[in-house]
């Protein structure tokens, strides 16, 4: 298990500049960093195999980190990507029983107010876009403490924690925030996983 | 010539690039991010660009001269195009993408061709500039002070 400080991030783009610019970008922000071109490579690091997403979708007493091979704190991917763009692969997840509780951060070189939202929706931790620079990965850290926290505890107390943990801080977002994009609409998701408990 | 010239040298020509428009921010981060432990940061990013670009211009090229042109695949390029220059910095080249990108959306042919030969010549201005200024930069590294 990785020493609280050493926060372990998949990082996911199709661009080879990208890829080296978030690494080393990553690094400096001192995390531990995996980067892979697509995102079918991300769920293959992360232990998803293509059916694990339709089983075991209420077994909350399953560890989080059944069918990871490595633990991932966070998973920061472009928007953008040939095949699976990387709303589909927020999407599968956080669709996944073991995954989900990873959090991910979406970037983008556009600035689209729906997909923004679209995103954030989906569960999606922070939207940046890109370029993306060093101060933005100041947000990274808290949402990775907050699931370190998160599998110290019960499972039932899972989504009580998620639902008082609302980001709605005034740095979060901050972009969609600009944008006009109101956060409180967001994550109706919220709202299906406690009726599912 | 002695390191101080030499500094000075590189001061100013950085200093004229990015008042003349080639470079922007984003390039000031990959000058912050060189540090001892990668000393080579900014030359290694750059290099990669200059490949990437390469792939990029051929493969849109052997896109503008097919018929019917694919327009969508066209833009797929240049989004590639823009992201790699706008990710490095690279101002007057990521604003020629937008123009292009435009002339793609109204599926306009000659527009394309003549934004493309736009996007190629400020490519090709700033990979000269840039060789320029990277190579000054490394000999003032290893210079002495007189």
């Amino acid at each position: 298990m990785a020493a609280d400080s050493e926060f372990h991030v998949l990082a996911v783009d199709d661009s080879i500049i990208d890829r080296k610019l978030i690494e080393r970008l990553l690094k400096t922000s001192s995390f531990q960093v995996t980067t892979v071109d697509s995102g079918s490579k991300a769920l293959e690091f992360l232990g998803l195999h293509e059916d694990d997403g339709i089983i075991n979708t209420n077994t909350p007493s399953v560890s989080p980190n059944n069918h990871q091979e490595v633990e991932v704190n966070l998973v920061i991917t472009d928007y953008c990507m040939p095949g699976m763009t990387g709303y589909d692969l927020l999407k599968k997840i956080k669709e996944s029983s073991s995954l989900k509780n990873i959090p991910v951060v979406i970037m983008s070189s556009e600035n689209v107010p729906s997909r923004i939202s679209r995103c954030l929706e989906e569960g999606a931790e922070e939207f940046l876009l890109k370029p993306v620079r060093l101060s933005d990965l100041n947000k990274l850290r808290p949402h990775m403490l907050k699931t370190k926290i998160k599998d110290h505890q019960e499972p039932e107390k899972q989504d009580k924690e998620e639902k008082q943990q609302q980001p709605q801080s005034n740095n979060n977002n901050r972009k969609a925030m600009e944008e006009g994009i109101s956060t409180e609409k967001i994550r109706p998701r919220l709202n299906g996983i406690t009726a599912m408990v | 010539m002695d390191r101080n010239r030499l500094q000075h040298q590189v001061a100013c020509m950085r200093r004229s690039l990015f008042d003349q428009g080639y470079l922007d921010e984003p390039f000031i981060q990959l000058e912050e991010l060189q540090d001892d432990a990668n000393p080579n940061f900014v030359q290694e990013i750059v290099t990669l660009f200059y490949s990437d670009s390469a792939r990029l211009i051929q493969n849109i090229e052997h896109a503008l001269n097919s018929r019917p042109i694919d327009f969508n695949k066209l833009d797929d390029y240049m989004h590639q195009f823009k992201g790699s220059s706008s990710s490095i910095g690279a101002k007057k080249v990521t604003n020629e993408c937008t123009v292009f990108r435009e002339h793609c959306s109204a599926e306009n042919a000659e527009g394309c061709i003549r934004s493309f030969q736009q996007v190629k010549q400020e490519y090709a201005i700033l990979r000269r500039k840039l060789e320029v200024y990277l190579q000054m930069v490394g000999q003032a590294a290893v210079s002495q002070t007189a």
